[in-house]
This record gives structure tokens, C-alpha cells and sequence, in this order.
């Protein structure tokens, strides 16, 4: 939990640093950055945006989304969404808010259908087609917070404020977990990553706990039901239930380890 | 979690299917028309050796590594409340001008080319950032407001030709003698648009209360005259009619020449 805090503020701050008093580790914002000046990194989904707004973009800034979506897709999976994205701390805190005022107790059902974020990814890369601009790029509330972090927010605190309200009073795990492209882009494209939830049941005791705390349940269902890995490219990887478990029947692992566990069946 | 059982209808199906399609054209044709709105403001002047506004707008990914790059300042990502597509780089000359920096520290930090530094390399040249010249910028045009600028009322003023870094080539003084007073000059200042890369260092010197000389976009400062009219004098302008005539013969349309020269079928029968 607090490690994750740690990674998603510590993330910023070198991006900060490097505005304000000219740190070169990370320079420019979550959208693209310039690393020890040697570097890039970029967001996949926003190059990929942009490509299908026919601008044919240069070698740097593809290897930077390159090497962005091998981390992401191959390795960690959806890492971003709870390790790096620093609109998470804002709807974390929704959530906490609303487990202290109770207010999941009032709104039982979540009406709307996990599914939209889909959609919403659909039709970014389609208007991104149609309108020539990369088009979530141009309303992202997530790009408007750390953009605004790094260089001054102006008006995009309301933006940001619309989705604390938003994940606060009409909709648990509104934004990260039923709206946001990003995270069902990384969903799609980290289908196969290596690091995964693991679950024994032999350990399981069906306290529930982990459905309780996970922001995707979800993707829970084989727990108490059979061992194995979590495969739901909608998994953060936050850790959360790890965290919560008492009975050690979750761990991270590594692929390797799914194949040698594969293997031994 | 137990999910109830799977019994819809046909009927429900096909409502939802119809449900979903209509959420999703509405998102669409509401999210369009913002991007679309967003992307005509056309009043936004970019960092020097950006592309044109509209590839602009769709290569820039909003990085902030040129403005982060600016040693001044001048440069600022759009919130907002800017009015300007949000989170692209732009300046305001009358708050802090471009200081036009020899390096040009903004453009070679670009990961998506849309600052694409072969627009300040000399023909001559290969392109790389030590070969950038920054005098071939083209952020936008400077324009005078003769109403409002007071050099045009016979008061002396040069606050805007001394300020250019092109001084006497983008911006030049005319002088003219003041009838009015019969012993006294016009020191009138004059944009070479030719020349003037659109710094803004002319409005950000301006001495009148809203700037008399101001930087626009070149494409919103600019005219257009048409295809129609040649200027003879001019060899390369003149060869132009030569090669219209040439294609004329094949397609058979009317031209600028056939236009001068069958003017019988502009009269009425």
C-alpha cells in the first residue's frame, strides 16, 4: 500500500523536479518523457492515437511507447493504473472516503456495466481516426492531472474534481474501474504478462476479504475455488490483496513460475 | 456472487443492442463535436519550427518538453481555460516574448517531431540541431494597428523596431514628412512579412495600453490572391501562365490565358 504511494508520488516528483529546479532523470510528464537525457519513454496509448490520427510519428518517441508496453503489457501487466498513475491517489481517496461515510452501504448495485471503458477505448481510436487529433488525449481528466501537477493545473482541478465526485457519490471504482481507456487499453495489451496474482487454496479460508478490498473483483473468481494464477488482464497487480490475506494463499509470482507450476501438474 | 440465470429474451436483446448503439453514437457525436470545436482555434501561436496547426494538433503529445526546455519562460502548456487545444505548448508575446535563442533548446527535445527542427535548417545544411538557424522560424507574423499606434500620429517612437532581432529587416521605418505640423517627420513602422518570424519581442516592447503591433498566426494574418492573377513581372510567376496554357490544351478548361483571350464568350449573345 504504502510502497505503491511511494511509486506514484516518487514517479511525480522526478517529473516536478525536473521542471522546477532542472533534475534531468525524468523530463516532460506521463504522456512522454525524456530519461537521463538519453532516452524516451512514451505512452502507447497516446502514440497509438496518434498514428491513427495519420501522423507518422519519428523512431524515438515509437521505441519510447515500445518500451512502455513491453514493461506494461509483458511484465507487469496493468502496473500503471495503481503504481504510476497519480489520478489513482485521487479516486483511492474517493474510496476511503466512501468505506468511512459509509456510503457503500447506501448504493449497494453498481448500475452501470464494467464493460463502458471498452467502449470508451473503442471510440477514442475511432473519433481518433475521423478528427485527426489524438481524441482521449484531448479530454483526458488523467493527462490534465499530471500535466497539472508538473506545470500548473488552472482549471483542470475541475476535471479532477468531477471524477473524485464522480468515484465518490455515484459510482464505486467509477473512473479506474468502469470509464477509463487507459485502463482497458492496458487490460488488452497486457493479457499476457508475466507477474500475477498467485492463489493457493489449499490455504484459503473464504474470508472474503480480498473481494472486499480489490478494486477488480472481478477477476477474483477462482479464489477458493481452485488454485492458480489471476489472468484478467483487468488486474492492477496492486497488491491489495496480498496485503489482506492472513492465510498466505496469495503471492506475486513471476511467469517462470506459472510454467514450472504448469509443468508439475 | 451468484448471477442469475441467462434467461433474456430476443426481444431485450435486440433493445439492448439498440441501447448500447445509441449510448454510443450520442458519447461519439458529443466527444466529436468538442475535438472538433477544440481544434479550430486557430488564434494559438506555437513554439518556433512547429508544423502546420493541423498536424500540430495531431502530433504534439503533450509532454511539455519544450516548455520545459524554454529558458525564459515564454512557453506555456494550454489549461483549460486558455481556449486553446488543453495541453498543447503555446506563448503570449505581450506577457514573455520568444528571445529567439540560437540553440533553440525547444525544438531538438521534441519526441514527436511536431517542433520538427529540419524547418530551421538551411537548405544548404545537414540536419542536425547545431545547424538549426532560428531566424527561419515561423511562429506567426507581426501586424500594426496604424489606428492605435502612435507613431502613425507623428509621435516618435521606434519602441517596437528597436525590440526586433531583426532589426531593419523584418521591421523597418518609413519615413514621411508630417503635413500637419510641415516641419516635423513620420517615423512609421512597417512588418516585412517575408522576414518577421512572429517573436513577438515588437508586442512585448509596445508602449500603448493594449499593444498597437501584435503577432498573429500567419494563416489569420495572411491574404490569398488566387491562382488568377500573375505578376508579369516577375520571370517565375510568368512561367506560370506558359505551363497553365500547356495544361489547358490537354484538359480543354478555361484558364487564366484563355480567359484574356477568348473574351468573346463573355459577352451575352
Amino acid at each position: 500500500m504504502w510502497l505503491r504511494r511511494f511509486s506514484q508520488i516518487g514517479i511525480l516528483l522526478l517529473f516536478i523536479g525536473a521542471n522546477k529546479w532542472g533534475w534531468n532523470i525524468l523530463i516532460g510528464n506521463l504522456s512522454s518523457a525524456y530519461v537521463f537525457e538519453t532516452f524516451y519513454l512514451s505512452d502507447p496509448f497516446a502514440i497509438l492515437q496518434i498514428l491513427l490520427a495519420g501522423f507518422i510519428l519519428g523512431a524515438d518517441v515509437l521505441i519510447g511507447g515500445l518500451i512502455i508496453l513491453l514493461i506494461y503489457g509483458i511484465i507487469g501487466g496493468r502496473v500503471f493504473c495503481s503504481w504510476v498513475c497519480p489520478m489513482n491517489i485521487v479516486t483511492d481517496t474517493a474510496l476511503w472516503l466512501r468505506k468511512k461515510w459509509k456510503l457503500n452501504e447506501i448504493q449497494f448495485h453498481t448500475p452501470i456495466n464494467r464493460n463502458i471503458r471498452y467502449w470508451v477505448l473503442f471510440l477514442a481510436l475511432i473519433l481518433s481516426v475521423f478528427s485527426g487529433v489524438a481524441a482521449f488525449e484531448f479530454v483526458s481528466p488523467v493527462s490534465m492531472l499530471h500535466r497539472g501537477l508538473i506545470f500548473g493545473m488552472g482549471f483542470g482541478w475541475a476535471a479532477v474534481a468531477v471524477i473524485f465526485l464522480f468515484d465518490l457519490l455515484v459510482l464505486k471504482n467509477g473512473w479506474c474501474g468502469h470509464v477509463c481507456p487507459i485502463g482497458a487499453f492496458y487490460s488488452v495489451v497486457s493479457k499476457y504478462h508475466w507477474i500475477k496474482v498467485q492463489h493457493t487454496v489449499e490455504n484459503c479460508t473464504d474470508c472474503m476479504e480480498c473481494f472486499v478490498v480489490c478494486p477488480e473483483p472481478q477477476v477474483l473468481k477462482i479464489i477458493g475455488k481452485k488454485s492458480g494464477s489471476i489472468n484478467n488482464g483487468e488486474c492492477t497487480n496492486c497488491g491489495r490483496c496480498i496485503e489482506v490475506c492472513d492465510d498466505k494463499a496469495l503471492k506475486f509470482i513471476k511467469r517462470e513460475k506459472i510454467i514450472r507450476r504448469n509443468e508439475n501438474e | 456472487m451468484q448471477r442469475k440465470e441467462n434467461t433474456t429474451s430476443r426481444r431485450e436483446a435486440i433493445l439492448k443492442i439498440f441501447q448500447g448503439a445509441g449510448l454510443l453514437s450520442l458519447g461519439g457525436l458529443v466527444w466529436g463535436a468538442f475535438l472538433n470545436k477544440a481544434s479550430v482555434s486557430k488564434l494559438s501561436l506555437r513554439p518556433p519550427a512547429a508544423v502546420e496547426e493541423e498536424d500540430f494538433l495531431a502530433a504534439c503529445i503533450k509532454c511539455g518538453a519544450c516548455v520545459q526546455a524554454c529558458p525564459y519562460d515564454t512557453l506555456m502548456l494550454a489549461q483549460p481555460q486558455d481556449n486553446i487545444p488543453i495541453g498543447t505548448p503555446f506563448f503570449i508575446p505581450r506577457i514573455t516574448p520568444c528571445y529567439m535563442c540560437v540553440d533553440v533548446p525547444c525544438v531538438p527535445v521534441c519526441p514527436t517531431t511536431a517542433l520538427d527542427i529540419n524547418k530551421l535548417i538551411p537548405s544548404d545544411k545537414v540536419s542536425t540541431p547545431e545547424n538549426m538557424d532560428v531566424n527561419m522560424s515561423d511562429m506567426g507574423v507581426a501586424v500594426i494597428d496604424e489606428k492605435s499606434c502612435i507613431a502613425f500620429w507623428g509621435i516618435q517612437c521606434d519602441a517596437c523596431y528597436r525590440a526586433c532581432p531583426l532589426i531593419n529587416q523584418a521591421l523597418v521605418l518609413n519615413f514621411e514628412r508630417n503635413e500637419r505640423t510641415g516641419k516635423h517627420a513620420f517615423l512609421k513602422p512597417v512588418v516585412n512579412p517575408e522576414i518577421c518570424t512572429g517573436c513577438g519581442m515588437c508586442e512585448h516592447a509596445c508602449v500603448t495600453e493594449k499593444a498597437a503591433i501584435f503577432v498573429l498566426p500567419r494563416k489569420v494574418a495572411e491574404g490569398k490572391a488566387g491562382n488568377f492573377y500573375i505578376k508579369g513581372w516577375e520571370a517565375k510567376d510568368e512561367n506560370r501562365l506558359n505551363e497553365e496554357s500547356k495544361e489547358s490544351d490537354i484538359k480543354g478548361k478555361t484558364t487564366k490565358k484563355s480567359y484574356l483571350n477568348d473574351w468573346e464568350e463573355l459577352i451575352d449573345e
